[in-house]
């Protein structure tokens, strides 16, 4: 069938920020969608609040709308652009409840939109936990004992009829939340209540248990000839119980035998037939009884998934882009699959390979938190890594996370487990199970016991044992290795490092030997077809087999590395960074070889670069690539620190890195050379010192002064750092900085209280240098830089100060011979500019500082270090602007219980938004809307803050009183306002007897919360305000800074209604 | 669950052009020749190792890890194993499935079955693809390369040869399956998987085999309601007797045909059939019903193929397409009560989308009863 012809405009909703349990794999799907739809020559609205995509590149749509998704902005959307069409699967769940909410509304029928992919009807048949079991029984599938229930009544009476453990799944929600699995009442109604409260529609599903059975994944699609294809089965390594998302998973499905294996392919179609989800992809999720064969359908989600996308990196067969076109009307037969070329989009890709993807967690930056996995996702990002076998491509999942490991051995420092430590480990879902497994065997237990502990399949823990009996002999062989035993070796996915430990050789002598021995990887094609039909795409991956299919041309060529597993601190932000760079190096005529291992990215799209490689990130794999590609040159500055890190390294092995020099990276990186180079150009930094010892450090505090900032050498992110205040808490404090330092010096530093924090990034060629975009950070100094929320222009600093941070910025890209992209932090303290410090590549906010001047400088910056000229390309001066663009951060804290919601030097966020308007009100408060704390405009306001902070929350408090809310205080809080002539209630304290604050909240009787913490962790007895206000969804403000932004806001709000504008008009006339 | 401690005793697989792999043994030692040719399915190592067409070939699995799920009493299409040899990347050392009663190493080497792993089974179907299925030499026990190529040259390859005769059944019987019968079905044996006995039997057909020999005399004396053509090995031109039966029932019993059953009908209509380079053996090619522009995503096993040039298409029509190349996939005389896929509706292995065709042929028979 052709496509449509009555529809000419169609209205994509994005994901919105990333959050766990919806990263950027929405970023990916959606803009294939945007290419798939306009190359069809349909007009493409897009929506999205997160400035960090590429779908919300202006290029990719024709009007790109920045603002907060919700129901309210997308009517005035729909109202200014009158779309025919809304696709609302490839948005995620964000996207998919979006759309739901203008259907149920009636805005959709208002102005005619219909909704295309899947409609009304079937996303709630899906999404409804109570509709999909009907649908599911109707047509004869099983699915575990369960009742849906709308009241906490309801719900108990249902986990009574069906016994404990019992799992609380909710409607409409994504990536588990609010989900959990209960042993006894009492957990029960704790789970139940969140669940209900997490639910957008108040409904939980009480279901029976199947903790342990074996879980698989289908990724289905269907076109609207009803022509439906499976485009990857997935099983699940971590047994039911653990969220998929959470759990290292396998594709193919590996211990499934074709009768089985039909029958799931037989009720996935039978599922998406009835469900009816007209064209595009769904995830169709199974539990399977090992015991039995018994199979129960698990859910259904309408829509592209982060499975899907995993599916697509691991067959080659693009199910977003593929679905968008089915949406538009054509067949799966019509589609050329574009790898094959010749082959059509109607068939079901079959692999030759083995994929694994392994999640990576951030529990090292939620302490308060206990790393047990469950219903309710955690994991903040994953690899993907692809072998011929399954410990080839475990070796390479292994090392792509960056967690310290390079395969199964135990590091040389770890202690010994204990037998009843391992079968506690074991028998715990926790992200280190799989090397508890192989510690297991080491300690001589049988397969048989660690699958009863654990319920992993004993196809896997055999995969584990081959692996851990190899590492013995390894270990046996020593220095005395031999080219049979090494190559058997990498043939199981041993890294050179990891070869280097158990050999006692090192890594280097390891890869020494081996390329004397000619032992090479070979790269392989992924191509849907297991080899049957030749392949046009080179996307590849390394394998130790015969024969290698690289075919190399003798054009120029630039390698990217890309940024590896997200995780926080370093997430879609870079890839965004690697995929301009691709963009931009490919128009200048380069062949552009991307190497990556994060399947949820842009940049490991097949037809993002020339060529993809999906590798890990080490220098072994990246020297690998580098000796079969031969590049011109490789660019490290884009990916943030994983590839940076391997700059030095490689520049070592006469690896040709263009842009800034791995001198000059290590010059800013290095605390003592950088120091000295401030010194020299008389730049002022805070003041500061290192030390080795407690008494070392308590002269350097005493030197600086208190209050001190506190860090070990060599993290990221700002882990374990911490502001101390006094002599008696530096003891605490040092203690744990110099444990995660190891035998490194601490860092301390004068910490600058109530300092205006500022972030630059600037392009330099060598010659010239571009201050590109000045960001105003909203909350002080001391609050990581990743999780403040930040202004283009600064909105309050003189015109002096911001001439002095220009002049910085100038002096130190000339010294550091910048060549592309550099970020410079500072903090202002009483009109005085401190540098904090100076990363020379790409940044966090480069995406951000692109859409709100309206120029891409990832790309300006690739070009540049291919040796344009800022000159030459046109880029001379620092934009300005006329509108306000503000960023803000989001968190995961309603993942992780107990955790505080204060923020600190530590960054915890996952993702970001940004607001943009002409008034910096309205700007900040689409921001926080944006941000899912939307400000309110009239109620009660809870305010209690810190004394330090007394004085200054007064006239916050008083604008608040004018714009007519009702202020209620905690005792000292509301006496110093009273006194301040601020009229405040007081309101009792949790441990002051009741009714307290937490009542209130409960009550819903609190709009908005004020509350500034103390400062450091587990002393604050106002944690349990901010959790209720989290699970209650009540917009909380933790600092001073950020609740005057707040009040702008509000002011704004309450002056005029917000309005919506495309960055296409922000920014007529200018290309992308 | 076992593994495998034995030490590994090497393997080498050598084709007649001289291109040798060297591997691992496992299944049974020996020495076999055959067709070498390779399998893209996923799943279903046991069906395809017991499926009678492969009689006469090795066969290279392209999905590298195999025997994860072990062996079974009934996933089998025939008594026993008919594959000359298996390759495969990586023949998994345990097996893990609540149905496994063997290693899939075990299962082959009770029936004397060589297979080979640690092969570069990626190379080696790129090999067949670009140079096309070709005779080889699987051996544990001459690892000399160079005469294992002249075994393979030596060899007889599939072209003319009657490969049904070692397949087909040595006497008429009639299976019992469980359920009401409706139809009566004739069923002529050269190689028949029994999952498509068992799909007969599904929609009601209770059915008699008969062994590839039987005459079309012989088979109308029963007074079938319908005829099956079933699957099998080998060359369609090397079965003349069976095309010739084929011929005596045409227009006297309504006839449904798969695969090689497919081809003996085209031949018996008077058209030719050809050898596909590397033939088709999968379980995802879709195929294109003509008629109503619905596409099964189906499961193949063919390396010969009906030439629809050589055929009237006044006579007969073109009812099935294969989407990856355009070859045909089924036909339907115009007249005559007959029809035919050359892909195989009772998967197994492979997907279920077109098991729809076993209602077709009991409307065919409802339609031409007397
Ligand atoms: N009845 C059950 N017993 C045990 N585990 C379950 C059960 N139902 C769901 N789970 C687990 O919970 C996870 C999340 O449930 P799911 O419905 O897929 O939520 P989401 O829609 O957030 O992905 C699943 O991946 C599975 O591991
Ligand atoms: N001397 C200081 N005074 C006040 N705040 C500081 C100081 N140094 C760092 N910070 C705060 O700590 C945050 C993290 O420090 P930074 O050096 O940027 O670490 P990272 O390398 O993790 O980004 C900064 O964004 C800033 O808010
Ligand atoms: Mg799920
Ligand atoms: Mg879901």
């Amino acid at each position: 069938m052709p496509k449509r012809t009555d529809i000419k405009k169609i209205l994509l909703i994005g994901s919105g920020p990333i959050i766990i349990g919806q990263a950027c794999e929405f970023d990916y799907s959606g803009a294939q969608a945007c290419k798939a739809l306009r190359e069809e020559g349909y007009e493409v609205i897009l929506v999205n609040s997160n400035p960090a995509t590429i779908m919300t590149d202006p290029a990719l749509a024709d009007r790109t709308y920045l603002e907060p998704l919700t129901p309210e902005i997308l009517a005035m959307i729909i109202e200014r652009e009158r779309p025919d069409a809304l696709l609302p699967t490839l948005g995620g769940q964000t996207g998919l409840n979006l759309a739901m909410a203008v259907a149920d509304n009636g805005v959709l029928e208002r102005f005619g939109v219909q909704m295309i992919g899947a409609n009304r009807d079937a996303i709630h048949k899906a999404e409804n936990r109570a509709a999909f079991k009907a649908a599911m029984q109707k047509i004869g599938l099983d699915l575990p004992h369960s009742g849906a229930a709308h009241t906490i009544e309801e719900a108990e009476g249902f986990a009574r009829e069906i016994g404990f453990p019992v799992i609380i799944r909710p409607a409409f929600t994504l990536g588990g939340t609010g989900g959990g699995t209960a042993y006894n009442m009492e957990e029960f109604l704790l789970i139940a209540t969140a669940g209900l409260e997490a639910s957008p529609v108040t409904e939980i599903l009480v279901e029976q248990s199947v903790i342990g059975w074996k879980e698989f994944e289908l990724e289905v699609m269907r076109d609207r000839r009803d022509n439906v294809v499976i485009i990857c089965s997935i099983e699940n390594f971590d047994p039911m119980g653990v969220h998929t998302g959470d759990s290292i998973t396998v594709a193919p499905a590996q211990t499934l035998t074709d009768k089985e294996y039909q029958g799931m392919r037989n009720a996935a179609i039978a599922c998406i037939r009835e469900i009816g989800v007209e064209t595009g992809g769904s995830n169709i999720q199974f539990a399977l009884n090992p015991k039995d064969g018994r199979l129960v359908v698990i859910e259904m989600n309408p829509r592209v998934s982060r499975s899907s996308a995993l599916a697509s990196k691991a067959t080659g067969f693009p199910i977003a882009k593929i679905a968008a076109k089915l949406a538009v009307g054509y067949t799966l037969d019509e589609i050329p699959n574009d790898i094959t070329r010749l082959t059509p989009a109607s068939f079901e890709p079959t692999i030759d390979y083995c994929v694994i993807k392994i999640p990576r967690f951030a529990f090292e930056k939620f302490p308060e938190t206990n790393d047990t996995l469950g219903i309710s996702m955690k994991s903040v990002g994953e690899v993907m890594a692809i072998g011929r076998t399954f410990p080839e491509a475990l070796g390479k999942g292994i090392r792509s996370l960056e967690i310290g490991r390079y395969g199964l051995e135990e590091p040389p420092t770890a202690q010994r487990w204990t037998t009843e430590q391992l079968e506690a480990g074991l028998t715990r879902p926790n992200p280190g199970r799989l090397f508890l497994v192989a510690e297991a065997f080491r300690q001589n237990f049988t397969i048989e016991r660690i699958a009863r502990l654990s319920a992993f399949d004993p196809w896997f823990l055999e995969q584990l044992r081959l692996i851990v009996a190899l590492e013995g002999s390894i270990k046996d062989a020593g220095g005395a290795i031999d080219t049979t035993l090494l190559r058997e070796a990498k043939r199981n996915g041993f890294s050179d490092r990891s070869l280097g430990t158990l050999t006692g050789l090192g890594e280097d002598e390891v890869r020494a030997r081996r390329l004397a021995a000619g032992i090479v990887p070979s790269y392989k094609l992924v191509d849907t077809c297991a080899a049957e039909f030749e392949a046009y795409t080179p996307y590849y991956y390394s394998s130790y087999e015969f024969e290698d299919e690289v075919t190399t041309t003798s054009r120029d060529k630039i390698m990217i590395l890309g940024g590896g597993p997200n995780r926080i601190g370093q997430g879609i932000e870079f890839d965004y960074c690697c995929v301009h760079a691709s963009f931009a190096l490919r128009e200048m005529g380069f062949e552009t070889i991307m190497v990556n291992s994060n399947p949820e990215t842009v940049s490991t799209d097949f037809d993002t670069s020339d060529r993809l490689y999906f590798e890990p990130l080490t220098l072994e794999d990246v020297l690998a690539i580098v000796a079969k590609e031969k590049p011109k040159g490789v660019i490290v500055q884009f990916g943030g620190q994983t590839p940076l890190k391997l700059a030095v390294p490689l520049a070592k092995a006469g690896v040709p890195i263009i842009g800034t020099s791995p001198d000059s990276i290590d010059l800013a990186e290095d605390r003592k050379r950088f120091g000295a180079l401030l010194e020299e150009l008389g730049i002022p930094m805070p003041a500061n010192g290192t030390a080795l010892s407690l008494d070392e450090a308590r002269v350097v505090a005493e030197r600086v002064g208190y209050p001190v900032l506190v860090r070990p050498s060599y993290v990221l992110g700002g882990r374990a750092m911490r502001i101390v205040y006094d002599a008696a808490s530096l003891e605490e404090f040092a203690g744990e900085a110099f444990a995660a330092s190891g035998k490194h010096p601490i860092l301390i530093d004068k910490f600058l209280e109530d300092a205006i924090e500022v972030d630059v990034d600037c392009l330099a060629d060598g010659e010239t240098v571009v201050v590109a975009g000045i960001m105003e950070h909203i909350e002080e100094a001391g609050i990581h830089s990743g999780d403040s929320a930040c202004v283009i222009p600064p909105h309050s600093l003189p015109a002096a100060v911001l001439d002095t941070i220009r002049d910085y910025s100038r002096r130190l890209a000339t010294a550091l011979k910048v060549i592309g992209l550099m970020n410079t932090q500072y903090a202002v303290k009483d009109g005085e500019v401190f540098v904090l410090e100076v990363n020379p590549r790409a940044s966090r906010t480069v995406p951000f500082v692109s859409k709100a001047i309206g120029l891409p400088i990832a790309k300006i910056a690739a070009k540049v270090m291919a040796g344009a000229k800022l000159r030459d390309l046109g880029v001379t001066t620092e934009v300005a602007v006329r509108h306000y663009s503000v960023k803000e951060s989001v968190f995961p804290f309603n993942r992780f219980p107990g955790v505080d919601t204060a923020l600190g030097p530590e960054m915890k966020s996952t993702g970001e938004v940004m607001g943009i308007d002409p008034d910096f009100g309205l700007a900040f408060a689409k921001s926080q809307s944006g941000a899912g704390q939307p400000l309110p405009t009239s109620g009660t306001v809870f305010i209690s803050v810190f004394d330090r902070y007394k004085e200054r929350i007064v006239p916050i408090a008083r604008r608040l009183l004018d714009l007519g809310f009702n202020i209620c205080a905690t005792t000292g809080t509301a006496a110093a306002l009273n006194a301040a002539g601020v009229s405040a209630c007081r309101v009792l304290k949790v441990h002051e007897g009741r009714p307290n604050v937490v009542d209130m909240l409960k009550n819903r009787e609190i709009q908005l919360i004020i509350n500034t913490p103390l400062g450091r962790r587990g002393k604050d007895d106002q944690l349990a305000i901010r959790r209720e206000a989290l699970v209650r969804h009540i917009t909380t403000i933790t600092t001073i800074p950020g609740a005057a932004a707040a009040v702008t806001g509000i002011e704004s709000l309450a002056r005029g209604a917000l309005t919506v504008k495309s960055l296409q008009e922000y920014h007529a006339g200018k290309t992308f | 669950m076992e593994t495998s401690l034995n030490a590994a005793r090497p393997a080498l697989l050598v084709l007649e052009d001289g291109a040798a792999f060297a591997g691992t043994a496992f299944g049974a030692p020996g020495e076999h020749h055959g067709e070498v040719v390779f399998n893209t399915s996923m799943s279903g190592y046991q069906e395809i190792t017991t499926d009678p067409s492969y009689c006469g070939q090795i066969v290279v699995m392209t999905y590298p890890l195999i025997g994860n799920y072990g062996a079974n009493a009934e996933d089998v299409e025939s008594g026993r194993p008919w594959v000359e040899g298996l390759v495969v990347r990586e023949i998994s050392p345990v097996h893990s499935n609540w149905r496994a009663a063997e290693s899939l190493g075990a299962f082959l080497g009770r029936f004397g079955v060589p297979g080979i792993s640690g092969v570069d089974t990626r190379a080696l179907t790129r090999h067949l693809r670009s140079r096309g299925a070709m005779k080889g030499v699987i051996s544990s026990v001459d690892l000399d390369a160079a005469s294992l190529q002249r075994k393979a040259q030596a060899s007889p390859g599939l072209v003319g040869r009657d490969l049904v005769r070692e397949v087909t059944c040595a006497k008429a019987h009639t299976p019992s399956y469980p359920g009401e019968k409706r139809h009566r079905v004739a069923a002529i044996d050269c190689g028949m998987k029994s999952s498509i006995l068992a799909c007969l039997a599904a929609v009601g057909c209770d059915v008699t085999v008969f062994p590839a020999s039987a005459s079309a005399a012989e088979i109308l004396a029963t007074d079938p309601d319908g005829v099956f053509l079933s699957n099998g090995p080998g060359d369609p031109e090397g079965v003349p007797y069976v095309i010739e039966t084929v011929r005596g029932l045409l227009g006297k019993k309504p006839i449904f045909g798969i695969c090689l059953g497919h081809q003996m009908l085209g031949l018996a209509l008077g058209g030719r059939t050809y050898k596909l380079k590397f033939g088709h053996r999968g379980a995802n090619h879709p195929v294109m019903d003509q008629r109503t522009g619905r596409i099964d995503i189906t499961s193949q096993n063919h390396g010969f193929c009906v030439d629809m040039d050589s055929l009237d298409p006044a006579v007969v029509e073109l009812t099935h397409v294969n989407l990856y190349d355009r070859t045909n996939e089924g036909m339907r005389h115009r007249t005559l009560p007959a029809f035919s896929v050359q892909y195989h509706p009772e998967a197994s292995p492979g997907p279920h989308d077109a098991r729809h065709l076993f209602d077709d042929f009991i409307a065919l028979m409802d339609r031409n009863r007397p």
